[in-house]
């Protein structure tokens, strides 16, 4: 065994198949003096990829989790470790078929192979599988199972014949030491390394070697239960591991799938079985690996009698025995997805954490890109480990949603869906308010805002508003944020955006600092809002957000709550080590009423003496006027397109702020509006841009439509590639669509929802010479325009105003036109509403 | 032939066995249950026997309700039905446990032939077979590597040294068997979810105490599990054989 070193580049602690992939990328990229350690023995160490079903399925609705499932087939591939035999996800309800629908959209949508097959179809490419009981059946040629054991073990040759990669296996890590919030040591039974990197891919232990460093990795280890039914002749007779396709039986929650001569089912329709990571047993205790709990069958009973449904000529047999039954450990997290790139509570602190082996050799690509070049080339927005706040990374809040998101893993999920556990954590100053109103809460960031308000039922009837007469169109929706829209175009509406984070950026290097990350020209005159795009080091999205200029050496940035911590972590990781700028968040000390619409004036008027005309205090500026008592920071801008202001004032004063708003908004119709209005249809009809939806690191501000006129002499992240894009022609455009009266078979009016790929008239699918395809980044009503409107890119020959189109939604094609190429409003393309 | 199988609910355990803090217990917390090699074997036996005379095939245990998941398994195995005697814990002193069980048979139907594993899988008494019969006052044989029923006899083949012993033992008999005398079946789906509807049938055990007290638990110096590397590759070859030789499993 080589000797223990004393230092290295960078130390990656756990040798699954994340571990070993991180190795092998940082190795390819040019990492030297790499360490590799793991508690356990090599190649199994005892974690979830030495007992993991590892199949492959590429098909996910997100489009972050397929491309890095896709990157890690094209991995395994390579590796000679993958084997494709097809899988089939079948339909036993109505309302499965409808989801296999969704699958077909989200299929064509990012590139995969796919199509619906009928039950007589299914049994004839599993001819043990009794079709009667299923419906329909979602067929992917691509689905294959991998080896992730041999793979890491190759993974760790070509990174230890590099001269890159030391291993260490039984080797336990005891302490990580830090010093001023960064990485410097690992300590472990074996000796003591120096290193300035660490990387944390140790599944389900992640949270406790993390904390060993005082970070969080917000998962927990929850059950997956499996059992090995054997022998079948049948199967046996393939002599091979797997020959026929993987089933996924998406309603009972589970899948079936051939491991040599036994069938391997496995279920994601138990209770969710959580286990703390200090309980997992070690390697010696653990009566199979510490991931293979014992099995407790009172739990999968259910499971066993759904399996017979189907398999019953395979299973039902005196000769096939349940040979192998576990518990098997998984790393769960409150939203689903990976917890990747650096920990924001510590420097060099990296988690390649709660993956999947379909997607592990990608997150090990990702996570070398990233930290070798600040950015990796798949987005890994949805993925990010900076993006939970504080209360998202207690233990109580992942519990929580894991145990919620458990029975999800192959459920039904409407886009819109609301979590229902730990709710609460965040409430603005107005929420017992809101909560008169009749307010329907969604959430972002633990935060409770109102996406209506059931108070405004009335302006239904009143103003006209159609309802959707499709239950999966209309679900977590309501025709009352139509109405809204139209009463704040129509007089004025107040709306709740204390969700809303928010950072003071103090100090004689504020200005430079911020300068370095935004596009915009920062050293504007005091009183100035700044919109900005933020980019990253490729040039692609980052952020975009709000500056306002409050003093010489002094500023406020707002930006959305979805997106605060992650904009948290971007903003710490920036600032100087000289200490010239202080930065902290009043996300907490602030709250914000929108004031917007004709009237808001009039309203604004009312409650303040100041003058607020617009000579006064014309657009795009900032100042502060009393309420009364309350001094409240006016921000004249608009993300609805009218008149009126953002009003920050103390989070106690709130409720007085609120208060005075209503009395004197009484006499010009003020309502109450939603993050409906706001989110959605008053941002689309403006062709305003959301964070996560169309801007994303994929796309710069060129082809966003959000280039500035002017390109500031300062040097800023990702000025290279910007400016670069300023002189070429755009791969792709964003574009609004009109969606041109759809009605389905049945005649019902519907409304695609974001998501959904674009086709051209002929049925093609529409990608641009990057490979980027064409598909819906945000779906909604445009209530003063009459139409329902779809944004997506698109490349230069199909993004021309007047073009037709065809978008898939469930298992139907609608006509679509392209209304704007770029990034005029469709309403009031001037802006004279929110200038007037 | 109508036959009974005694079985004991233990923990089922890895390389190394963690204690309760006072060292007079395994400590369970991380491990699931099941039941030793020995009694797998005794209900493999137990549902042949059955099959081939048209028989019954019954399991018991000792203990309070969480054992009844042993039970299932059983039933999942081929077993036909399942007693409980109830008791407040599912590892008494083998005393007590022997007088539970044979307080139980005089309760129950008559049984042709009752089976014991040679010993339990954690404690390892191997005592409550011999103190049954006793009781009962029924003869018994343990050690049993083969069972070949009779019609009022039973006759079983123990292993001794290089030859083997063969007993005719009366019905009804007590058996004690070892792990080897047939290969046990897995349970199979249908049997699992036959046996989660079964009712088991609880009996009330005799108040009786034992004279064993359990002090403490110790490791053997050598218990704790080392992983040894032998060497890499093709050069590690010898070496693994040697460790084969040293296992029997080549010579």
């Amino acid at each position: 065994m080589s000797p223990f070193p004393d230092r290295a580049q960078v130390v990656v602690i756990g040798a699954g198949i994340v571990g070993n992939a991180v190795v092998h990328h940082l190795a390819r990229l040019g990492w030297r003096e790499i360490l590799l350690v793991d508690k356990g023995p090599l190649p199994d160490p005892g974690g979830s990829t030495g007992h993991a079903s590892n199949f492959v399925f590429p098909v996910d609705h997100s489009r972050e989790i397929t491309q890095l499932t896709a990157d890690a087939a094209r991995q395994y591939t390579e590796l000679g470790t993958l084997t494709t035999c097809g899988g089939i996800e079948v339909a036993r309800t109505p309302e499965r078929v409808q989801e296999l629908h969704r699958r077909m959209s989200s299929a064509r949508a990012w590139g995969i192979d796919a199509e619906l097959i009928t039950p007589a179809e299914v049994a004839d490419k599993v001819p043990f599988l009794d079709p009667a009981p299923v419906l329909a059946g979602f067929w992917t040629p691509s689905v294959a199972v991998v080896d992730p054991l041999r793979a890491g073990e190759l993974m760790r040759e070509r990174a230890t014949a590099a001269g890159a990669l030391t291993v260490s296996a039984m080797t336990e890590v005891l302490g990580i030491d830090t010093d001023g919030g960064r990485v410097r040591r690992v300590r472990t039974d074996r000796g003591d390394v120096e290193t300035e990197y660490v990387v944390v891919a140790c599944g389900v232990w992640s949270p406790r070697i993390a904390a060993l460093a005082g970070a969080t990795v917000p998962l927990t280890p929850a059950v997956h239960q499996m059992i090995d039914v054997g022998p079948i002749p049948e199967l046996a007779a393939t002599g091979r591991e797997i020959a026929f396709p993987i089933i996924r039986d998406m309603d009972p929650l589970m899948y079936e799938r051939q491991s040599g001569a036994d069938l391997e089912i496995g279920s994601y329709a138990h209770r969710p079985i959580l286990v703390d990571p200090d309980d997992i047993p070690s390697l010696a205790a653990a009566a199979l690996s510490p991931t293979q709990l014992p099995f407790t069958p009172d739990d999968f009973d259910p499971q066993m009698e759904a399996a017979l449904e189907l398999f019953a000529s395979v299973l039902d047999r005196p000769d096939a025995g349940i040979r192998h039954a576990i518990n098997g450990l998984l790393s769960l997290t409150p939203d689903g997805h990976p917890l990747l790139g650096e920990t924001p509570e510590v420097r060099g602190l990296w988690s390649a954490a709660a993956v999947w082996i379909k997607e592990g050799p990608g997150v090990g690509r990702l996570i070398a890109e990233w930290m070798t070049a600040g950015a990796p080339e798949i987005d890994p927005q949805h993925s990010d480990i900076a993006r939970f706040a504080p209360h998202e990374r207690t233990r109580a809040y992942v519990r929580a949603r894991a145990a919620e998101g458990f029975n999800k893993t192959y459920g039904i999920v409407h886009p819109r869906e609301q979590w229902g556990s730990d709710r609460g954590a965040r409430r603005s100053p107005f929420f017992e308010r809101e909560q008169a109103l009749g307010a329907e809460f969604f959430e972002v960031a633990g935060w409770e805002r109102p996406q209506w308000y059931r108070a405004n039922e009335h302006l239904v009837a009143e103003l006209g508003v159609a309802d959707r007469p499709h239950e999966w169109d209309a679900r977590w929706w309501s025709p009352i944020i139509n109405a809204e829209h139209l009463a704040m175009r129509r007089g004025v509406a107040m709306i709740d955006l204390s969700a809303f984070t928010s950072f003071d950026v103090r100090g004689p290097g504020a200005l430079p600092y911020l300068q370095h990350l935004t596009v915009a020209q920062m050293d504007r005159p005091v009183g100035r809002v700044i919109y900005t795009p933020l980019l990253g080091p490729d040039g692609g999205f980052r952020s975009d957000l709000t500056v306002v200029r409050l003093g010489e050496e002094h500023f406020r940035v707002v930006t959305g709550g979805a997106d605060g911590a992650r904009d948290r972590h971007w903003f710490t990781t920036h600032l100087p080590a000289d200490g010239s700028v202080a930065l902290h968040d009043v996300t907490s000390a602030m709250c914000t009423l929108g004031l917007w619409g004709p009237r808001a004036r009039d309203v604004l008027a009312a409650v303040t003496d100041d003058d607020v005309s617009d000579a006064a205090f014309p657009f795009g500026t900032a100042r502060t006027v009393h309420v009364g008592s309350t001094p409240v920071l006016a921000l004249r801008l608009s993300y609805v397109g009218e008149l009126g202001w953002e009003l920050h004032a103390p989070t106690e004063s709130g409720p007085r702020l609120w208060d005075a708003l209503v009395e004197a908004g009484a006499p010009h119709g003020l309502v109450p509006a939603g993050i409906g209005v706001y989110g959605t249809t008053a941002r689309m009809e403006k062709g305003y841009r959301l964070m996560g939806h169309e801007l994303d690191a994929e796309h710069g501000p060129v082809e966003a439509g959000l280039a500035l006129p002017g390109l500031k002499a300062a040097d800023f992240v990702g000025k290279a590639a910007y400016t670069k894009a300023r002189e070429g022609e755009p791969e792709a455009t964003l574009c609004t669509l009109t969606l041109d009266g759809a009605r389905d078979r049945a005649g019902l009016r519907r409304y695609p929802q974001g998501g959904e790929p674009l086709l051209t008239l002929d049925g093609e699918r529409i990608a641009d010479r990057r490979g980027r395809p064409s598909y819906v980044t945000s779906a909604g009503a445009a209530p003063s325009l009459g139409t329902h409107l779809l944004m997506a890119y698109l490349p230069p020959w199909h993004a021309v105003e007047g073009t037709g189109l065809l978008v898939e939604y469930l298992g139907e094609r609608y006509r679509v036109t392209v209304a704007r190429a770029g990034r005029r409003p469709l309403f009031d393309p001037d802006d004279a509403r929110m200038r007037g | 032939m109508d036959v009974l199988v005694c079985v004991k609910r233990v923990p089922a355990v890895g390389a190394e066995i963690l204690l309760t803090a006072d060292a007079t217990a395994v400590d369970t917390r991380h491990l699931g249950f099941t039941i030793g090699p020995h009694e797998e074997c005794a209900v493999e036996e137990a549902v042949r026997i059955a099959g081939r005379t048209g028989g019954s095939a019954g399991v018991l245990t000792v203990g309070p309700a969480e054992t009844e998941e042993q039970l299932r398994y059983a039933l999942s195995m081929g077993a036909d039905h399942a007693v409980r005697v109830d008791a407040p814990v599912a590892d008494p002193q083998p005393e007590v446990s022997a007088a539970a069980i044979a307080s139980a048979l005089r309760d129950l139907p008559p049984y042709d032939l009752v089976l014991f594993g040679e010993a339990s899988a954690d404690a390892g008494h191997a005592q409550v077979a011999f103190r049954v019969a006793c009781a009962l006052r029924r003869p018994v044989v343990g050690g049993v590597k083969g069972i070949e029923p009779g019609s009022d006899t039973v006759a079983v083949r123990r292993e001794v040294g290089d030859g083997v012993e063969v007993h005719d033992a009366p019905l009804p008999a007590v058996v004690a068997v070892l792990e080897g005398l047939n290969l046990p079946r897995y349970p199979t789906i249908k049997g699992r979810l036959r046996a989660r509807k079964a009712r088991v049938r609880v009996l009330d055990a005799p108040s009786a105490t034992g004279g064993l007290r359990t002090l403490r638990l110790r490791h053997r110096p050598d218990a704790r599990a080392q992983t040894v590397e032998l060497g890499r590759g093709a050069a590690a070859a010898p070496a693994v054989v040697d460790v084969l030789a040293d296992l029997g499993v080549v010579r």
